[in-house]
């Protein structure tokens, strides 16, 4: 058998390499663009390294002196996540009824539950934490709030997309059976989104603790404020200990939801 | 057939065992009074707050568009530093997710490659940006560090994820052409997790956008600097216009994002 002595095998074709010689040309320009317009200082980017190997000499070793103070501010933290995690599912479920379209009872409901959601999930954590800090002023209250308004959209569009992903049958079969709206959504639609909802819940549970270990910089309560005071007073030994704090509690919260999560599905 | 003549039916309980049933009530019911304990209201505080609401939010309309040059100067370089810390970041988080995928890679680098990319998931953005802003200055440098970082957390642990569920048959046909490790990586591991790759780059974006108005609150660049210094000057009809440009930043955000990931996948 003869076969063409010198065959190469090549990947793209000869359009498909143009292609991808234009994204990435675009791709340099975009970035030489940001580069020389934002405002950075480049003789500190060749220093960062050197500033960033200071500083973890600076931060090492942990100090945990004040072991009692982070771990109750800690408990703090995590109590935050909690109960705004279930003021938030209070405030979603009216929320999500309204969002979902095959419950809401009309076209401006549903309108108004959308930007409930929209509204609510566009405006970070901290932001809102700014906001309840300049109302109700710094403590652990502002901080439970932010973290709820933050919530409410992201459950209320999980779960109301959950609600417009349900099957129609269980709900004819009950309205058949003469049931009021409130029966009907009792018992034909509830049972259907229970498990979604629960897994949710885990969900923003575990992204909430994450959220809360940064209200405290905003004055806003938690184990923030001890790292803020640390950072600000430059005792890097305790700010490398609150980030140990921080790593464990996070990864705890990662364990509990996932195991959670396998116990409810 | 006995069946009594009057039969009420009852919705199953979720969980089966009563005193498991009563005992998480319980349980659940004695954590709540203790975490609202720890909080530490200052109710006196809180009153006030009412009227203090009033009073912002009739400062705070009109929204004063009047300083648009500094809106969109601090807008422009919040889109600088999330397009720059998306590329970066991605770049980067390719080795991280080879490095914590299990079967691609020796169990000690694996073990390493997951704490790279635990300990870059655990803090919030806006605790990464502090001590970037420490160690490199105020700046958008600090911003897109702190950008880079959250990327790589994410994506790296999603890339290690998808690596992880690749076809091995691919990998095996590759290798027993005599490739090297770096050739089987390119043509036989890349193929396979490419597709999700860039729908994941696409939503990293959209996510990094949002976090780069943020981390200005902390003097790591963007609009979220602009934002904190109104705040601080009770500025609200400057900091709600500032916000109302960053919901809708969001919205067109997500807008694009969805679109672009529609066409891709």
């Amino acid at each position: 058998m003869k076969s063409s002595a010198h065959y190469h095998w090549v990947r793209y074709s000869r359009r498909e390499k143009y292609v991808r010689y234009f994204w990435l040309l675009l791709t340099a320009i975009v970035v030489f663009w940001c580069l020389r317009t934002l405002d950075i200082f480049w003789p500190w980017v060749l220093d960062a390294p050197a500033q960033m190997a200071d500083l973890f000499s600076r931060m090492s070793p942990p100090s945990w002196v004040r072991w009692q103070e982070i771990v109750y501010a800690m408990a703090q933290t995590i109590n935050i996540g909690t109960l705004a995690t279930l003021l938030a599912l209070v405030m979603a479920l009216p929320a999500a009824y309204l969002a979902a379209q095959n419950t809401t009872p009309n076209a401006a409901t549903l309108w108004l539950g959308r930007f409930i959601v929209v509204s609510s999930r566009s405006v970070n954590t901290i932001i809102w934490a700014l906001l309840f800090v300049a109302v109700f002023g710094p403590g652990a209250l502002a901080g439970v709030l932010a973290i709820a308004f933050r919530s409410v959209g992201f459950i209320g569009k999980l779960l109301a997309e959950a609600i417009e992903e349900i099957d129609r049958r269980p709900v004819e079969a009950i309205e058949a059976t003469g049931a009021s709206r409130a029966k009907v959504i009792l018992f034909a639609v509830v049972p259907q989104v229970v498990p979604t909802f629960f897994a949710i819940s885990i969900l923003r549970w575990e992204i909430n603790i994450r959220e809360s270990t940064v209200l405290g910089l905003v004055g806003a309560g938690g184990i923030g404020l001890i790292l803020q005071g640390a950072i600000d007073t430059f005792q890097w030994q305790l700010v490398s200990a609150i980030l140990i704090a921080i790593i464990v509690v996070v990864v705890f919260g990662e364990v509990v939801s996932g195991w959670l999560r396998s116990r409810v599905i | 057939m006995t069946q009594p003549a009057h039969y009420q039916w009852r919705r199953t309980p979720f969980i089966a065992n009563r005193w498991l049933r009563y005992g998480i009530w319980l349980v659940s019911a004695a954590y709540l009074v203790w975490a609202v304990a720890t909080l530490e209201f200052d109710w006196a505080r809180i009153e006030e707050g009412m009227t203090r609401a009033v009073q912002i939010f009739d400062g705070a309309f009109p929204l004063d568009y009047s300083r648009w040059e500094l809106l969109i100067s601090g807008f422009i370089e919040s889109i600088q530093i999330a397009i720059i810390a998306t590329i970066a970041g991605i770049l980067l988080s390719i080795p991280a997710g080879i490095l914590a995928a299990r079967n691609i890679v020796p169990r000690f680098v694996y073990l390493l490659g997951r704490a790279i990319v635990i300990v870059a998931r655990s803090f919030h953005p806006v605790i990464v940006a502090i001590i970037f802003v420490k160690a490199v200055g105020f700046g958008p440098l600090a911003g897109i560090l702190t950008l880079i970082v959250y990327t790589v957390g994410f994506v790296g642990k999603l890339i290690a994820e998808s690596i992880e569920e690749i076809d091995p048959g691919q990998v095996e046909a590759i290798k027993a052409t005599g490739a090297g490790y770096f050739k089987t990586l390119t043509f036989a591991v890349f193929p396979q997790i490419m597709p999700r790759q860039v729908g994941l780059t696409i939503y990293q974006f959209d996510i990094n956008l949002r976090a780069s108005t943020i981390v200005g609150i902390v003097g790591a660049g963007g609009i979220g600097g602009t934002l904190m210094n109104s705040f601080r000057r009770y500025d609200y009809d400057f900091s709600f216009a500032i916000l109302s440009l960053i919901i809708a930043l969001v919205i067109f955000g997500e807008w694009v994002s969805g679109k672009l990931r529609k066409r891709i996948t």
